[in-house]
């Protein structure tokens, strides 16, 4: 069913007037959904407009068709059920490119890049959990440095302390990688108060880490593995009280520090019981060693292939997830069996998404509570 | 059911009313201490900073938790012996779960049949819901039975660390006008307050107990959640409570973790626990015992067989 008179103009003999064009934009949600379909709308002058979105799979840009004798321009396209698409518009006027987001769409999603247009699909609802609720109480965040040997420097390290945080009680430890991208972009302050406050997880402590060399870091290096198993824990623990047991111990990180965190597990096994691995960039070759990516993956190309050789027995309990339209689904879903064999308790969720915090944001509520489950059942305030 | 004054309250955090329902009790004084059984929030139960200045009046915190504790560290045979116990009964909940679940499905999944004449579809429902209410009650029998052969065993109550600590209750509970127990977890409360005996202490003292606390003293412990993060949540009997609390099914914080708005839902859970009544605890409610029947001081609601919310009369 068509919502909206694009197809009638387009295929028209006359264009339709300015007021007509301004009428029907006056007050209207864009893109337009409806069932599986979203229908892109641009108004402005331009030689040519083009979808610009990261969905593998399809074309990465897709080109708009302009209204003949208008400068409204669209674009249909599917959008299944589920879906959520970050994009932008590449917009051509004479000689001038400029790569926007969509003007016509107030829905954003920040990155450390910036921002981009959203589209959801029908079905796709933004969790009521990544909100801040006034009935939860807060945790507290905290600065700490912490020396290590094995980087020859000193790190700085955040640290969430849960509400009603106490001395007297001992608390899980997870470690994310990336810690301060997740709070900026994926909300994780506001969900760990929230998924506390609804004794979904237990209260926990989450020492957000983060690498001033990452693609380096997070692809397999020893150093980082002593530090996240070794120095950092010991640290924390030296201040705080942390149940020293490995199912009560974490690691957690998207992409590449998904990676650090199968990689440092690997190389620690039965000291981290729970790994919370998402869109993982899990690069392998069943031949050779060309992968087909930038150099960077070449250390995360032979750690893979040398853990699908040994995996071993990581960890004892993994969430995986993934978006489908991510390049890296292939991989993730390759790895899937590899680490059930292992004896692993392993559940992998796939969503319709890309590769984006609000991706991974989304997942945080099923994964966590899933790793460290809370005492929902048990306590009644 | 107890012939002392007991009264069930909402969730204390954001409507306090246990100074109300103080006054119901008719207190001598306000210099008067209440006691406070606090166990269930664990290591924080010394905190009653809060409840202290709502009432206005001395609290006795009877550290409930903490002496437990104490017991568990200088009786490592009983401590033991209570852990093996608490094992088998998980192991129990575990096999119960898993029949209930079948039990529920059945039940729910009668509404999902078409063709079916609704005197037909009810006949079924009546003999669906029969089937659960006799799980809960084998489940319930079956609990009991593990309490009294433990108890038969090990008679906690003489052996020395326990007797101690229940003198000193007992000392402590002396002059209290009231004895409050408090939410939190409810198994903890429970197998606290049923290790020390601390109503047997006090028979005639009365009793005030919200969240968790009038969990743990009705005839039977209901847990409920109706969306949690994991698995499909069915409502289940998880112990015998300690039958302070009779003919109602506390739900703390109903309105947070069932769907009140779901008429199958709703009447599924009343039908199952009648002629109890399964009452929506939201916060602000007091209900007191009066001499056979339950007196709302309060709009308190319940669920109602045909699957909406009854004001409670």
């Amino acid at each position: 069913m068509n919502a909206h008179p694009l197809d009638a103009w387009l295929h028209a003999g006359h264009p339709p007037a300015p007021q007509e064009i301004a009428r029907w934009l006056h007050g209207r949600e864009f893109p337009i959904v409806d069932g599986d379909r979203a229908t892109f709308v641009f108004h402005g002058p331009a030689t040519s407009v083009e979808l610009v979105h990261w969905i593998y799979g399809l074309e990465s840009s897709m080109a708009f068709q302009r209204i003949h004798g208008t400068d409204l321009w669209h674009l249909t396209m599917d959008l299944p059920h589920g879906s959520r698409v970050e994009y932008k518009l590449g917009v051509v006027h004479g000689h001038q490119q400029a790569l926007i987001r969509d003007p016509l769409n107030p829905k954003l999603a920040r990155d450390p890049y910036g921002a981009n247009s959203v589209v959801q699909g029908a079905g796709y609802f933004v969790p009521d959990w990544i909100h801040e609720d006034e009935q939860a109480r807060k945790g507290e965040i905290v600065s700490l440095s912490v020396p290590s040997r094995s980087f020859g420097e000193d790190r700085d390290v955040e640290v969430y302390l849960p509400a009603r945080y106490r001395k007297t009680r001992r608390y899980p430890l997870l470690v994310v990688h990336d810690g301060p991208d997740y709070v900026r972009f994926a909300e994780l302050r506001t969900v760990l108060d929230n998924l506390i406050h609804r004794l979904e997880i237990p209260p926990m402590i989450i020492a957000l880490t983060g690498s001033p060399d990452r693609v380096r870091e997070y692809a397999d290096d020893e150093r980082h593995a002593d530090f996240v198993a070794d120095e950092l824990p010991e640290a924390l623990a030296a201040r705080w009280p942390l149940v020293d047991r490995s199912e009560a111990r974490g690691l957690m990180g998207a992409s590449f520090g998904a990676v650090a965190s199968l990689s440092a597990a690997w190389r620690r096994p039965g000291r981290f019981g729970r790994l919370l691995l998402q869109s993982g960039s899990f690069v392998f070759t069943d031949i050779g060693r060309d992968h087909g990516r930038s150099p960077a993956f070449d250390p995360v190309v032979d750690f893979v292939n040398a853990f699908r050789a040994r995996p071993g027995k990581p960890s004892e309990r993994v969430f995986v997830t993934c978006g489908t339209y991510e390049s890296l689904i292939y991989y993730n879903r390759s790895l899937i069996p590899l680490l059930q064999d292992t004896g692993m308790d392993v559940r992998f969720v796939e969503q319709r998404d890309g590769h984006n915090w609000e991706n991974w944001r989304d997942r945080l509520r099923e994964g966590l509570s899933w790793l460290f489950p809370g005492p929902l059942w048990m306590v009644y305030e | 059911m107890a012939e002392r004054t007991v009264l069930v309250l909402g969730p204390q955090r954001h409507v306090p009313r246990v100074r109300e329902a103080l006054a119901l009790i008719a207190s001598p004084d306000g210099e008067t201490p209440v006691a406070l059984c606090s166990a269930g929030w664990e290591e924080r139960e010394l905190e009653h900073d809060e409840l202290q200045d709502h009432v206005g009046r001395p609290v006795v915190n009877l550290e409930v938790f903490a002496r437990v504790e104490s017991i568990y560290r200088e009786d490592p045979e009983l401590h033991a012996a209570v852990r093996a116990r608490h094992d088998r009964m998980r192991r129990v909940q575990a096999l119960h779960q898993h029949r209930l679940a079948h039990a529920v499905e059945a039940a729910r999944g009668l509404a999902d049949i078409p063709d079916v004449s609704s005197d037909l579809a009810a006949e079924e429902r009546r003999d669906a819901i029969a089937a659960i209410r006799a799980l809960d009650r084998t489940h319930l029998d079956r609990l009991r039975g593990m309490h009294d052969a433990f108890w038969a065993e090990w008679r906690p109550e003489q052996r020395p660390a326990v007797a101690r600590h229940r003198d000193a209750l007992r000392e402590a509970l002396e002059p209290c006008a009231a004895l409050c127990v408090a939410g939190g977890h409810v198994a903890i409360l429970l197998n606290r307050l049923r290790l020390l005996g601390v109503l047997d202490l006090c028979p005639h003292l009365p009793v005030i107990a919200w969240s968790a606390g009038a969990m743990a003293l009705s005839h039977r412990v209901v847990l409920f959640h109706d969306s949690p993060p994991q698995g499909p949540g069915y409502v289940e009997v998880f112990e015998a409570g300690l039958g302070l609390v009779g003919g109602l099914v506390p739900l703390p914080h109903a309105q947070h973790r069932l769907r009140l708005d779901d008429p199958e839902r709703v009447s599924l859970l009343a039908e199952r626990f009648a002629p109890d009544a399964c009452v929506v605890l939201r916060g602000g409610e007091i209900l007191a015992w009066d001499r056979d029947r339950w007196r709302p001081h309060s709009h308190t609601e319940v669920l109602g067989p045909h699957g909406n919310l009854e004001e409670f009369a």
